[in-house]
């Protein structure tokens, strides 16, 4: 028989090595797996994983992907430590693309600079109000945020597919179901010539480095990590459960819909049946590969937007299924909380006792 | 004549630590031998050497003249070491019998079970009923279940870790009945307490440990409590000053506050009503389980009664929460340390920020002012003699004496106009016990009121000047301190003021 032992002593180096060696087994698992569908290992890992770094459109797509999955994460990171469960960003995304979507087809040709921030702002509450949904049920009725949230996710895609079709859809479009292509004023600016690289970018560079200061300079981010760390003292300190259920999740929440709206603002430009691509189920990986941690998420989510460029490229040249990227993340989380739960447990042989 | 354990040259450290060095004593048969010491002395790490839970580095142990060296607790109970902790497991869904069943290798049929429970208890004089649930136990009883469930063992070594700090006078009584009768029957007790009276009254020898090493023995009958608490703190313990009271205005009324109970095990609070004065100290006895708690969360803020049911100076706060409370002058210290007090996790200049935020501004526009609050926990650190590294400890890491210093010390510095305490020294060695009630008294002599909740009744005729008794969430109107004697404390404590059964609150409610 096996059991799981506490180690006695578990150093904070080791903790901030296990994600990378967390990548470095999903590499080996993966290699193992291409083998077995007859592809050449190191050729599959270096698509995946190397050949992306080295082209410049697939580094500007790795901050495509990477933006997204960052914002989601860091709202989500929040909730997290405070146990908070936020199952339902993939939704949140959805809605707040739809709620932005909503204000630049309103304001069809309109020009002007406020049309952006005004989309901006849309979004943000799209997603932070269909939030609210889970959080009003958890404080009300103490209805299980997991649950809510993530059966909430398929409430907002068949929304999603209700508005493309009907009030959304474009009326020269052929019964499609997408919206009107938006104007540029309802276009996010691009940063680089020649690329599909937006000012999302940057709001999700901005993003870290304020999340950052709140984590460890605001009397918001102490608070969280106290109801996480210890609920009663959390309590006895006079922080209020309801209220940070509340607030987190509308932080997540509108995180979420406002990468939605970048989505459907930056590289798509239009509001389409195939928002929803898992990136808010991506970005749980993403919050928990970071350690919730700011600058940790930043670097999690590259990793995390390598798979899927990396991904996307082994399906033409290699032929490898799509469902391989699933795959790969889905190794990724393993072997991360695999990692985790070695760094604080040991395995030991139960000896039998004697009687 | 052999003893019947034999520790000699045990050692044992930690990564940083010297729990154990060189200890050497015996336990005679049919004795029971006290070991003493204060917080950090190593008494729970040679405990757990000798009932398997820890093995000792160096040394070895005998059990009658046999080589012992346990490999778990499993194995010490089989060669007759029993044990009984100070925190109890037990679960409280399940009845008496079934948690028995639970420690038991194979337990014997149920009906079989029962009667066993049935003879031991009554023989020992610990009375239980094999099938109430433990949820609906005092603690004193729960107690004689872990008492009960080490006698089915027949054991030959008896290790009883503070048994008394939870019982009344009377169940202290009864529990020393049943050790001498043991002791009668040929079996061994080793004793831990910090209650030196009890040591005196009971131990045949006594065992002192210090930094981790055997600095004393001694047969506590023919020495003074004061002598004995000299040779474990190593100096000698300051006599309570006497201290003058002056009462003040009223700073905290109570009136008929009462609170629903939480839970299926929670204690109702019922009509409670007081004046406490700036300037006093009202202690509020009883034993654990009696509302305590309860009292605590209503007073702190963490559960909110009707407005009017709490003033402070006058202003009704009743509905308010702990921040506000705070801002007023009330503040509190509950009794779990780790996790309610505290968050062990978390670093104690985080854990001074934790109540100190809202009386002492260390957070200006919602951003931590790192400099002040790492000013003010140097000076709770250092004003209350608190043993760390440095502020950038966890709070777990602490001992609980020094966490225990800490918590009290971020109150005390606050200026409260009340404090209110639940078990200021709950587990806490004497020079700390003694150095926090002197602070409490320094508190209320500086014109704070203060509430001290303990079950320590040494500790409450020591330092209050009001008395009152919680008993089943009702407390009794306070009495003057001066002139009250432990036996009627007792009496009242058991219960013998205005209790009524459980159904008929239950129903009344």
């Amino acid at each position: 028989m096996l059991r799981l032992e506490p180690r006695p002593n578990s150093s904070a180096l080791v903790e901030m090595l296990t994600p990378v060696v967390a990548v470095a087994l999903t590499m080996l698992a993966g290699g193992i797996l291409f083998a077995v569908l007859g592809k050449d290992p190191i050729v599959a890992i270096d698509t995946i994983f190397i050949a992306p770094l080295f082209d410049p459109f697939s580094r500007s797509e790795l901050l495509i992907k990477a933006t997204p999955l960052i914002l989601i994460a860091l709202g989500l990171s929040f909730g997290f430590r405070a146990g908070i469960w936020n199952i339902g960003a993939e939704g949140q995304y959805v809605m707040g693309g739809i709620a932005g979507s909503a204000v630049a087809l309103a304001f069809w040709n309109v020009e002007g600079i406020w049309l952006l921030p005004l989309m901006a702002l849309a979004g943000i509450l799209g997603g932070a109000l269909w939030a609210m949904i889970p959080a009003i049920l958890k404080t009300r009725f103490n209805a299980n945020e997991i649950l809510v949230s993530l059966m909430l996710v398929y409430v907002a895609t068949l929304f999603l597919s209700a508005m493309v079709s009907g009030p959304l859809r474009d009326p020269q479009g052929f019964n499609f179901p997408q919206s009107r292509l938006f104007h540029d004023s309802a276009r996010l600016p691009l940063l680089l010539e020649n690329s599909r690289v937006h000012v999302g970018v940057l709001v999700a560079l901005l993003a870290v480095a304020v999340a950052q200061v709140l984590l460890t300079r605001h009397l918001f981010g102490f608070n969280v990590k106290l109801l996480g760390e210890a609920p009663r003292a959390a309590a006895f300190s006079g922080v209020s459960v309801k209220r940070m259920t509340v607030v987190c999740l509308a932080l997540s929440g509108g995180l979420a819909g406002l990468a939605g709206l970048f989505e459907v603002a930056g590289p798509v430009g239009q509001l389409q049946l195939s928002l929803p691509v898992g990136y808010g189920f991506t970005a749980i990986i993403v919050a928990f590969l970071g350690r919730l941690s700011p600058i940790g998420i930043l670097l999690a989510g590259l990793v995390m937007a390598l798979t899927y460029i990396g991904g996307e490229t082994a399906q033409f040249a290699l032929g490898i299924p799509k469902a391989a990227i699933s795959v790969f993340q889905g190794l990724f989380l393993f072997f991360l909380l695999a990692a985790d739960l070695m760094t604080r447990y040991r395995i030991a042989r139960i000896r039998r006792e004697a009687r | 004549m052999k003893p019947l354990l034999a520790i000699d040259g045990v050692s044992k450290s930690y990564p940083g630590v010297k729990a154990n060095a060189d200890v050497r004593f015996n336990v005679d048969f049919g004795e029971i031998h006290a070991l003493l010491g204060e917080n950090g002395a190593g008494k729970s790490t040679l405990v757990k050497m000798i009932y398997g839970l820890v093995r000792p580095d160096e040394g070895t142990m005998r059990l009658a003249g046999d080589d012992y060296a346990p490999a778990g607790p499993v194995a010490a109970r089989a060669q007759g070491v029993a044990m009984v902790f100070q925190h109890f497991s037990l679960f409280e869904a399940l009845t008496v019998a079934e948690n028995i069943a639970l420690g038991m290798a194979d337990p014997p049929p149920r009906r079989a079970l029962s009667q066993q429970i049935r003879e031991i208890s009554t023989e020992y004089g610990l009375p239980l009923e094999p099938e109430r649930l433990v949820g609906d136990l005092s603690v004193g009883t729960r107690q004689r279940v872990e008492i009960v469930r080490c006698l089915l063992q027949s054991p030959r070594l008896l290790i009883m870790d503070e048994p008394t700090s939870v019982l009344t006078p009377q169940e202290v009584e009864q529990l020393f009945g049943t050790l001498r009768k043991l002791r009668k029957e040929g079996v061994s007790i080793l004793y831990i307490s910090h209650k030196l009276d009890e040591i005196r009254q009971l131990c045949d020898h006594a065992t002192i440990l210090r930094g981790g090493r055997v600095v004393a023995t001694c047969t506590p009958a023919q020495e003074t409590a004061r002598s004995i608490a000299g040779m474990m703190i190593g100096q000698d313990l300051a006599a309570p000053s006497q201290r003058s009271f002056q009462p003040g205005d009223v700073a905290l009324s109570l009136r008929g506050l009462s609170l629903p109970s939480e839970g299926t095990f929670g204690v109702a609070l019922r009509d409670i009503s007081f004046d406490l004065r700036a300037g006093e100290i009202l202690g509020i006895a009883g034993v654990a389980g009696n509302g305590q708690d309860e009292l605590l969360l209503a007073l702190s803020g963490e559960r909110r009664v009707a407005r009017g049911m709490i003033r402070l100076n006058g202003r009704a706060i009743g509905d308010r929460g702990p921040n506000t409370r705070r801002r007023a002058g009330l503040l509190a210290a509950p009794e779990e340390r780790l996790g309610h007090a505290a968050a062990p996790a978390m670093s104690l200049w985080e854990n001074a920020f934790l109540t100190g935020r809202v009386r002492l501004i260390l957070a200006g526009g919602g951003f931590l002012r790192k400099a002040m609050i790492q000013g003010f926990t140097k000076r709770v650190v250092g004003d209350f003699d608190v043993r760390t590294p440095g502020i950038e400890t966890r709070a777990g890491a602490l001992s609980g004496g020094n966490l225990q210093k800490f918590v009290i010390g971020r109150e005390v510095l606050q200026s409260p106009a009340v404090l209110v305490v639940n078990q200021p020294t709950w587990g806490v060695d004497a020079r700390a016990a003694a150095q926090i009630r002197a602070s409490l008294q320094d508190l209320a002599s500086a014109g704070a009121g203060v509430i001290v909740i303990s079950q320590d009744l040494d500790e409450l005729m020591e330092i209050s000047d009001a008395f009152s008794v919680l008993a089943n969430g009702r407390l009794s109107p306070p009495r003057p301190a001066l002139g009250l004697d432990i036996e009627a404390i007792g009496r009242m404590m058991g219960g013998a003021f205005d209790v009524e059964p459980a159904e008929a609150a239950r129903a009344s409610a």
